[in-house]
């Protein structure tokens, strides 16, 4: 195994594009890392991305919104008062992610990465229109969250491309997100269901809304009918059973170990209905 | 009923710092996995990733081709001709002619490191012809189910029986359907508990060194060093005293280290290495697909109860599955399912059956848990359709001293009712419940066990003690022992030293199980001091020119017995001790014996649930372990084993359980999926210690560590039922199973 420490994302980039067997690039490593000593994963070029510099800085964009570098860990957001008065729903979602000391390591790109259906991080990225900054070896681009996974361990990124930071939108005025998800304990699980809500309101009318679901697809899920289903509402029981039959209608669940399709689907709409009201109450307070 | 009102002991019910405390906190105690040895090399394990096939060839000529590997042992290095229980081991240590279930062992290598030995584990390529397999208890016993061994039945079994049924019983007592037609009330449900794991923190680790001359070592975390070098010698065909086992620190065991899995292959590896120390220590996924489980159970159970609550018969049948091998504890579920109850009439059948998953091993209260979540639900579901109070039922049916069991002998003093009345008594049944709570309550036994027993206590130079136990510590043994043996003596509890010791240094001891070992090793301890306190009269008399029965001890020093014995000061067992090599020798003493006196130990919950009825979870509010405990020698270490054995029922009743795809793979051998309860799941758990002293052990021990797994599986349940109106007869009662359980009843 090969361990390299670019100085620039360019450089990384390259190293990827040169490398023959199986790449992996190294941020926080809480996937990367277990998998490799599980045996699972074992690379033949480790490409380590925290030496290159500012990714470890949260900043304010001139729009107003965010830049979230590659190596930004959990605990970081979390001790980030301005980007948590923002978008609590994205942070709360990446807290989620393993114990307290994995969250001293574990970052928002990794787990996007990781390609898991499950990620906690994900859906609040795909409900808040983040995006990611993409460097190839030729060229960069930007793509939105909710397309960077591709299926379960899978993701857009080509051969050589390396995501260099994530982008999330300014936040503006009356609005709330929020992230919930569904374990049979109260920590150290992983998703059985996540969803996440985000949504603007004009007076108690909601503007506009975006719904994501988590663990039901074999992507995380960006539910539009289940936008729809609030928007223009107040969030009546009328528009949250709406909300519920949308997000439940939307599911494409597995059975397996964590839960049946028949629970993930019903659980589904609980979760929308819930994390809904969170959001609600967050944009009215704001 | 507190200890505290035992004003007769000085030590005995107090709390002193656990003598293990320290180097478990610094990190200095050496778990299994912590011992190594010069020229050391370390031991991988090839695993079938079948559920049942026909080994058709093992091939390790690439691994051996390897840098660094010395060796590989299959079946074919293991002695041939062994039957019984000692073909049991050996075929489930080495798979032979079939792998048995996902995970069987049929290979293992050693080599120079940890990494090298795992990547030519890899590389030994094995050929199966994969076989039709069967994991679930009632498919493996129905007709055409895959047969795992034919002729494993034993002669208990009735001819026409599935062959995969390989022990039968029945027993009971008075008129079973007069006793039914009595009741106003006769309710009869099938109930299923799925496998669960002891969960201990520490996977297995074993350094092992066998040489040539059939001269070997091991150093293990094991709960029973006499029961595993035995099991390995049989294995490997060693002779019994020329096999060292030293136990290391323990990081729980719950009754699964009481038995072997991987152990006699460091050895084997070994031996073929010409003696070299090989050392394996499995991984979680390896303890899961390849350590004993408990067994999972199929059971029908009916009950007629009268409207004031008397129970006038009762009928159980148990299916349980252990694994390939015989083993299932059927029996102790079947003894353990009416006895906390005085039924005159009672039926018991039980099938212990084969089914292709890993060997069982015990898990506290082997099979009574299972029994308990049978019998426990049904009674509360008579209770609810009669109107009558569950606590109330139990007491008016509740077994007393003297009484006969329901499995046969006649009861000594047992604390039944005293802790039925302390239950009611407390607090936590008056809490208010809000919508979708519940209260649910159940009781639940435990035998307790003496066995061989072999201990030795020595007075050192400066009058302190050691005492030299052969019973590992999983649940605070030292700390009882030594304020056991301080109290006797009369010293305090800082003198003295209880060390768990190696094979050759005492006679054969069973292993630290049947939560014996406050019971049967203190038992012994204490006798072992008074052999010693004697001795030491003795010297004193000597000394003083009088008749050593003149001499009594007290205080920690020997002095005349009264005025007509003579007028000397104490002699303190520091001065008997200062000067032991001039007056006799050393001073020590040891016991050897099955001690008698078991006290059996009953226990009560009450647990209060809150279900969330839009997704089927279930918190626990607030849970009670009221339970008999003889005396509390350390009352610290008696609640933390209600404690935790409460904990590990919640996993069972809620999350915990083996998941089988259809190819017969366990689809969740690691802690994320094989769901334990997490600290954040779990609140506070209270806890009342009954004390109704043991007749049978000097200081009134019962043995506290098994009963509290009992009760919480019945007493969730019933719970959950009293919270939302469903009853779930089949564990684990997951966020999925009770939605469902919730979308039907509409």
């Amino acid at each position: 195994m090969q361990y390299h420490t670019p100085a620039s994302f360019e450089e990384a980039a390259a190293l990827a594009a040169g490398a023959k067997g199986t790449t992996r690039f190294l941020a926080g490593g809480t996937d990367v890392l277990v998998q490799l000593r599980a045996g699972m994963v074992i690379p033949d070029d480790l490409i380590d991305l925290k030496r290159i510099p500012g990714v470890s800085d949260i900043t304010r964009t001139d729009d107003g919104g965010w830049r979230i570098g590659v190596a930004v860990s959990g605990a970081q957001l979390g001790a980030h008062a301005e980007l948590v008065a923002d978008w609590p729903g994205v942070v709360e979602g990446m807290e989620l992610v393993g114990s307290t000391q994995v969250q001293g390591r574990a970052t928002l790109t990794g787990n996007l990465c990781n390609g898991s259906p499950a990620a906690d991080s994900v859906p609040g990225l795909v409900a808040a229109c983040a995006s990611v900054e993409i460097t190839g070896p030729d060229s960069s681009r930007t793509v939105a969250v909710q397309d960077v996974p591709q299926g379960p361990g899978k993701t857009c990124l080509k051969p050589g491309e390396v995501i260099s930071a994530l982008i999330l939108p300014p936040r503006g005025k009356n609005a709330g997100d929020a992230y919930l998800r569904f374990i049979p304990r109260t920590e150290m699980d992983i998703a059985v269901v996540g969803c996440a809500v985000s949504l603007r309101l004009d007076g108690d009318t909601i503007k506009e809304a975006r719904v994501s679901l988590g663990a039901v697809a074999p992507t995380v899920l960006l539910v539009d009918a289940a936008s729809e289903a609030i928007t223009g509402t107040t969030l009546d029981d009328a528009a949250l059973d709406a909300l519920a039959a949308a997000a439940s209608a939307a599911c494409n669940p597995i059975d397996d170990k964590r839960g049946t399709v028949a629970f993930r689907t019903e659980v589904a709409g609980v979760l929308a209905k819930r994390a809904a009201k969170i959001a609600y109450t967050r944009a009215k307070g704001a | 009923m507190a200890k505290d009102e035992f004003k007769e002991f000085k030590l005995v019910g107090t709390r002193p710092d656990r003598p293990d405390g320290l180097d478990k906190v610094t990190g200095r105690a050496r778990y299994g996995a912590d011992i190594s040895a010069p020229g050391m090399l370390w031991g991988a394990v090839v695993r079938s990733p079948h559920a049942h096939a026909r080994i058709v060839k093992i091939d390790a000529s690439k691994a051996l081709a390897m840098d660094g590997v010395k060796a590989v042992v299959t079946r074919a290095d293991f002695p041939t001709g062994l039957t019984g229980d000692a073909w049991n081991l050996q075929e489930n240590t080495m798979a032979g002619e079939r792998a048995l279930y996902d995970g069987h062992a049929v290979a293992a290598v050693a080599a120079i490191s940890k990494t090298l030995a795992e990547d030519a584990a890899r590389l030994v390529e094995v050929e199966y012809e994969i076989l039709p397999h069967v994991t679930d208890v009632d498919e493996a016993m129905a007709e055409g189910a895959p047969v795992i061994r034919e002729g494993a039945a034993d002669a208990t079994v009735p001819e026409g029986m599935h062959p995969n049924v390989v022990k039968y019983m029945e027993f009971g007592r008075g008129d079973i359907e007069a006793g039914f037609a009595e009741a106003d009330l006769v309710k009869e449900h099938t109930f299923k508990t799925e496998a669960a794991h002891q969960g201990y923190i520490e996977p297995h680790a074993c350094l092992g060194q066998l040489g040539e001359d059939g001269k070997g070592e091991m150093w293990v975390c094991t709960q029973g060093q006499w029961y595993i070098r035995k099991m390995c010698a049989d294995v490997l065909g060693l002779d019994g005293a020329q096999l060292r086992v030293t136990p290391s620190e323990i990081g729980g065991g719950f009754g699964g280290k009481t038995t072997i899995f991987m152990e006699p292959l460091p050895l084997a590896l070994s031996k073929k290495t010409g003696g070299r120390p090989v050392k394996i220590v499995m991984s979680r996924s390896e303890v899961l697909r390849a350590t004993g489980p408990t067994a999972s159970a199929s059971m029908d159970v009916k009950i007629g109860m009268k409207k004031d609550g008397t129970i006038t018969a009762g009928r159980a049948e148990f299916r349980m599955q252990g694994g390939a091998f015989p083993g299932a504890p059927v029996d102790m579920a079947l003894y353990c399912a009416f006895a906390g109850y005085n039924v005159p009439n009672l039926e018991h059948v039980g099938y212990d059956v084969l089914a292709n998953r890993p060997k069982c091993a015990a898990y506290r209260a082997p099979g009574s848990p299972m029994a308990a979540f049978a019998v426990e639900s049904l009674v509360d579901e008579l209770c609810r359709e009669l109107g009558l109070d569950p606590l109330e039922v139990r007491m008016k049916n509740a077994v007393k001293s003297g009484d006969q069991a329901s499995y046969g002998p006649k009861f000594g003093s047992i604390g039944l009712v005293e802790t039925l009345e302390a239950t009611v008594a407390h607090p936590n049944l008056q809490a208010e419940l809000g919508p979708n709570q519940g209260r649910g309550v159940a009781v639940g036994y435990w035998f307790n066990h003496s066995g061989e027993t072999s201990v030795s206590m020595a007075i050192s130079e400066d009058g302190t003690a050691q005492v030299s136990v052969g019973t590992p510590d999983i649940g605070g043994s030292r700390a009882s022992i030594a304020l056991m043996t301080a109290e006797t003596l009369g010293i305090p509890y800082e003198d003295v030293r209880v060390n768990v010791v190696e094979t050759g240094a005492l006679g054969v001891n069973e292993p630290t199980h049947g939560s014996r070992a406050t019971f049967a090793s203190g038992k012994a301890a204490v006798e072992a001091a008074r052999q010693a306190i004697g001795e030491m009269c003795r010297r004193a008399a000597k000394e003083w020119g009088i008749e050593p029965e003149a001499v009594e001890w007290v205080d920690g020093a020997a002095q005349p017995a009264g005025p007509n014995a003579g007028e000397f000061p104490p002699m303190t067992i520091a001065e008997i001790a200062g000067k032991m090599g001039s007056t006799g020798g050393p001073i020590s003493g040891h016991h050897e014996s099955v001690p008698e006196g078991v006290g059996a130990s009953f226990g009560a919950h009450v647990v209060d649930v809150e279900v969330d009825p839009e997704t089927g979870r279930t918190t626990i509010l607030r849970y009670l372990v009221v339970q008999d405990a003889g005396r509390a020698i350390h009352p610290a270490y008696v609640e933390g084993q209600y404690q935790g054995g409460a904990a590990q029922g919640i996993g069972w009743a809620l999350n915990e359980e083996y998941i089988y795809d259809d190819q017969g793979r366990l689809q969740n051998p690691v802690f994320l999926d094989y769901r334990v309860p997490v600290a954040s799941d779990l609140p506070m758990i209270d806890t009342v210690i009954v004390e109704v002293p043991n007749p049978g052990h000097p200081y009134g021990v019962r043995g506290v560590g098994e009963t509290g797994i009992t009760p919480p599986l019945p007493a969730i349940a019933n719970a959950i039922q009293d919270a939302v109106g469903v009853r779930v007869r089949q564990l684990p009662i997951s966020p999925p199973r009770l939605l469902a359980a919730l979308k039907a009843k509409g």
